[in-house]
């Protein structure tokens, strides 16, 4: 099909599809006049049932837990996925900084950026920490603390060359954490088919709204999930920068 | 309030229509940047902190470093 | 105004669209699938706005005060994470293309080999 040709049916397309769009948005409620249907239910309920203030970790990781595991499995099997795609091929070779400019070095970071990036990452790690252990009370959780510490990790990229970097990331530990995490979640549902009534059921004793050991198991999953999202993103942010920076053809 | 959803959701629907007219991929990385933090904005707004949250920490963090990333490999950094 | 937000919406819809018909560059066309997946975020918050509301967190809100729609935006955090997640194994992908074929031009990728 020549280039008009397509232009054309792409253009019809979209017109027919406004149309449908159209017919469909009409048809929702006015915006601002949410109507009072599941949602309210939970926001009324969900202090009472999990004393989590955060409504929507209650939700998140009480009343469709299994949601978020399957969310966390999927991160899992992409982190694996991408580790299989960007493997070093047959024909490839995995080289140092030194192959590609020999008898150069590798310039140094200027000081600023190696100040800037040291400072940074210790505050990342503090603020992805907190993040991460305060996400059943205030906005935020284990997914969104787990990338900040992951950005914690790659500031350390930007501080330094690559080659601090991997050795921070080519120790075992990021690879076991990520299990953790993963497991963690999964035998935390089942200690609810053990103590409670069912797969990741909330069975731990729920405390008083408002602190920080509170709302049963959700803090424990944030936890789990915190742990899992920030080694898999510095996993899957080390396999790029392997294929940029070290991966060649062999020659 | 009324008018500051207004200007958030004109800002998204500029910011989509210019990453989609962009066609360098280094400023297309920005241009994503862009949209994700006044996507941020907009579901602040709309009184949704954790989605909020969640918004900016991925089109900040993510996006463009694997775009940059993607472009270093496939251009060998020639530019 | 209560069109407005349902509009921007079917807008970076068809503008996603749109971009990714007509675009010569896999890198673009991958960035253009995040605008299409971020209609999907404005809908569902939008959906779940509710005038003068607050969010839903209670610390120091008591439980009857009404507060928008929380379900939805559980919704919307797990659409972020697996987009991401397809975003970021689409361009692992786009960097292996280029490195079977040598080229990031979808008409000239249409070949599958296997």
């Amino acid at each position: 099909m020549t280039e008009r040709a397509r232009r054309t049916v792409l253009t019809a397309g979209l017109l027919g599809l406004l149309a449908l769009l159209g017919w469909a948005l009409a048809d929702l409620p006015p915006f601002g006049t949410s109507p009072p249907t599941l949602g309210g239910l939970l926001a009324g309920r969900s202090l009472e049932d999990t004393h989590a203030t955060n409504a929507v970790a209650s939700i998140v990781f009480d009343y469709r837990a299994a949601d978020t595991l399957g969310e966390e499995f999927i991160l899992f099997a992409a982190v694996a996925g991408i580790a299989l795609l960007l493997r070093a091929q047959r024909d490839e070779v995995e080289a140092t900084s030194e192959d590609a400019a020999p008898g150069r070095d590798v310039p140094p970071t200027s000081d600023a950026v190696h100040l800037a990036g040291v400072v940074f990452s210790g505050g990342a790690v503090l603020l992805g920490g907190y993040t991460i252990v305060h996400g059943h009370l205030t906005p935020g959780g284990g997914f969104q603390g787990g990338v900040v510490l992951a950005g914690a990790l790659l500031m350390l990229y930007v501080a330094d060359d690559y080659d601090t970097f991997q050795r921070i990331t080519s120790m075992r530990l990021l690879e076991r954490e990520e299990a953790v995490g993963a497991g963690l979640f999964a035998l935390v549902g089942l200690a609810g088919i053990v103590g409670g009534t069912g797969f990741l059921a909330n069975f731990l004793p729920l405390g008083t709204p408002g602190r920080l050991v509170s709302a049963g198991t959700v803090p424990l999953l944030n936890l789990a999930v915190g742990l899992a999202v920030a080694a898999g993103s510095v996993l899957i942010v080390d396999e790029f920068l392997e294929q940029a920076l070290r991966i060649r053809q062999r020659s | 309030m009324n008018v500051l959803i207004a200007i958030a959701l004109l800002l998204v629907a500029a910011a989509g229509l210019a990453v989609v007219r962009e066609r360098d991929p280094l400023r297309m990385a920005i241009a994503v940047s862009v949209q994700g933090v006044v996507l941020a904005l907009l579901f602040l707004l709309l009184q949704a902190p954790e989605v909020a949250f969640a918004q900016v920490v991925v089109g900040t963090i993510v996006i463009p470093l694997m775009t940059l990333f993607a472009f270093v490999k496939i251009h060998g950094g020639a530019r | 105004m209560t069109l407005l937000a349902y509009a921007v919406a079917g807008w970076l819809l068809l503008v996603g669209i749109w971009g990714i018909a007509t675009s010569r560059n896999l890198l673009h066309q991958i960035l253009c699938f995040s605008v299409l997946h971020s209609s999907s975020y404005v809908l569902l918050v939008a959906v779940g706005y509710r005038r003068d509301a607050a969010p839903p967190v209670f610390v120091d809100a008591p439980p009857g005060t009404p507060v928008v729609d929380p379900v939805v935006q559980a919704l919307t955090m797990t659409d972020s994470v697996v987009g991401t997640t397809v975003l970021v194994l689409l361009l692992a992908l786009a960097i292996q293309a280029h490195k079977r074929t040598g080229t990031l031009d979808p008409d000239e990728l249409t070949a599958v080999e296997g």
